[in-house]
């Protein structure tokens, strides 16, 4: 009896350790089986839903690519330096607006996105030396001091360029659609850009952290930083620097945004909440996580909108932190996230 | 005056309200000297304050090759002269082996004879080991690396916080014969030590530390040969007690 009773404890809390992923695992299997019977269930032909599927699956992709862009700057900021900044989404919004205004002006669109760029870069430079750096290590003066900052800016955003929502023109070489060559489809080509662009961007981001000496000190840095120090390394210089390009990348994700989307006041908000459920789908400072976090989080906000039924589809938002739910579920750190 | 000797005057330092050090004065550099003394002297703090290190507070004056150094940052300190080989050797792990060496700046790898491959050269172990991470190192070769790393900076005075704490006798061994060797090349070490035995084996000077303060200068010979000291400053039996 005795023994029974001992083996019944040692199953049971292992079996309710696994409900939780169990679960997850089967909902997410009955979301892909449900967008694939609605993408192939009606056949292949060009009367069926396969071409919808492809158009919504690039919406989703370079859904993605936005987000890898706004959050990789935010996994660099949060993940890797371990600075709490909601402010993020403010410098988003700002990057963006600032290209609005250089292109109204006349300035050519790669420029201007340049120059958005180096000026949100420079904004969260400041931000960081005159209020972030001497809170290093504090999460919730950080988190307070930057939502304060974030108001402010949202404020000053909304009285210098107004509540309506304003697009961006795309450069003229990017202005005309694709032709994509299957079920004589186009798609916009500014939006297939924003995807190579978000390659690029992780692709630059990983050499960087993995192959230079840089990348190297700021490892050593995040593990270390007094140790870093104590090597000769001017320690805070670097993690100055990672953060203007943390910041300067939320200026470009802003200048993408309001190009193949809108600006509008809110956005600010969205994108930064946006940013840290990537951050946190991938795993805090994961780069690949980051990665394959957008990827998952731009097609189920994607799938979710077209494809619930119609009386559901304003749940589709909330689809995004069911998502999160079930990965954190099966992986408490996120998906490629270390314990530390 | 060498500029290599690190001149230590009245220097107090606190945690919050505990006072670790106190007026400690001592000069140091001129050539290798031995820091002893029992847990909870001091001596680690003495080792962090010297490298402008947290978490101590620390007020006096240190003075390096003849300028102040206290309440210099880290990176100026280490640039100047003075590397450090950590209490419990601090090794970055998410870097391989090869990368702690590489990420040190050029400019300190290429001012003396301490390069990469020199380093290499020195532990020919790590070089086996470059590709490996570092957190995968053994204790010793952890050490190594702690060591190689400091000596890349090219230091003029180089200090090391108990580097046999942890490790089995036999590389407590072979790392007391390293520290010979880098002597016998000219390296100035001031090594910070509870285990008597390297100690008096690599330095000839030694100070002893007790509550934070130098109690006693001394050299290796005299303090071997003197049970009482032994006794009274470190706890030791002495090995050769009748």
């Amino acid at each position: 009896m005795a023994s029974q009773q001992v083996t019944t404890r040692r199953i049971a809390p292992g079996l309710k350790a696994r409900i939780a992923p169990t679960l997850a695992v089967v909902l997410g299997a009955l979301g892909l089986l449900g967008v694939l019977w609605q993408a192939f269930g009606a056949g292949f032909g060009e009367k069926g839903n396969v071409p919808t599927f492809i158009l919504i699956t690039l919406n989703g992709l370079t859904l993605a690519g936005l987000l890898f862009i706004t959050a990789s700057g935010l996994t660099l900021i949060f993940g890797l330096l371990r600075v709490t900044n909601l402010a993020h989404g403010a410098l988003f919004l700002l990057g963006g607006y600032l290209g609005l205004t250089f292109i109204q002006k006349g300035v050519p669109w790669l420029l201007a996105a340049l120059l958005a760029m180096l000026a949100t870069g420079v904004v969260g430079l400041v931000m960081h030396q005159l209020f972030l750096r001497w809170n290093q290590g504090q999460d919730l003066r950080q988190a307070l001091i930057t939502i304060a900052l974030s108001l402010i800016l949202a404020d000053q955003m909304l009285a210098h360029f107004g509540a309506t929502p304003t697009a961006i023109v795309p450069p003229d070489f990017l202005a005309s659609p694709t032709n994509l060559g299957v079920y004589s489809l186009a798609y916009p080509t500014f939006r297939l850009a924003m995807l190579v662009g978000a390659l690029v961007v992780g692709l630059l981001f990983w050499l960087v952290i993995k192959r230079t000496r840089v990348g190297m000190v700021m490892r050593a840095g995040v593990d270390d930083s007094a140790m870093t120090s104590a090597l000769g390394i001017n320690v805070q210089l670097v993690f100055a620097g990672a953060f203007f390009v943390g910041s300067a990348l939320a200026g470009l994700g802003g200048v993408f945004a309001g190009t193949s989307y809108s600006l509008a006041p809110g956005q600010d908000q969205a994108f930064l909440v946006y940013a840290l459920v990537v951050v946190i789908l991938g795993g805090m400072g994961s780069l690949g996580g980051a990665a394959l976090g957008a990827l998952l989080y731009g097609l189920v906000d994607q799938y979710s909108s077209a494809y619930l039924p119609a009386a559901y589809a304003n749940l589709s938002a909330l689809l995004t932190f069911v998502l999160l739910a079930l990965v954190l579920a099966v992986r408490p750190t996120g998906l490629f996230g270390k314990t530390r | 005056m060498s500029d290599q000797v690190l001149e230590i005057s009245g220097v107090d330092a606190f945690y919050g309200s505990a006072h670790v050090l106190q007026s400690l004065s001592c000069s140091v550099g001129e050539r290798t000297t031995g820091i002893i003394g029992r847990n909870g002297m001091g001596k680690s703090t003495l080792c962090n304050v010297l490298m402008g290190l947290p978490p101590a507070k620390a007020r006096g004056s240190i003075r390096f090759g003849g300028e102040e150094i206290l309440g210099r940052p880290s990176y100026d300190i280490c640039r100047r002269g003075l590397a450090f080989v950590p209490q419990g050797r601090r090794i970055f792990s998410s870097l391989t082996t090869d990368e702690h060496l590489r990420m040190l700046s050029r400019k300190l790898a290429t001012r003396g004879k301490w390069t990469v491959d020199a380093v290499y050269d020195l532990y020919p172990r790590l070089a086996e080991r470059r590709k490996v991470g570092a957190a995968q190192l053994s204790g010793g070769e952890q050490q190594m690396l702690a060591i190689g790393r400091a000596l890349l900076t090219n230091p003029k005075l180089l200090i090391m916080d108990e580097p046999s704490e942890g490790l089995a006798p036999t590389i407590v061994e072979q790392l007391t014969e390293t520290c010979r060797t880098l002597v016998s090349e000219g390296v100035t070490l001031l090594l910070v030590e509870q285990n008597l035995g390297m100690a008096t084996a690599v330095a000839d000077r030694l100070l002893i530390m007790v509550h934070g303060e130098v109690a006693l200068e001394t050299t290796s010979a005299e303090l071997l040969a003197d049970d009482d000291a032994q006794r009274r400053f470190l706890g030791v039996e002495p090995a050769g007690a009748h």
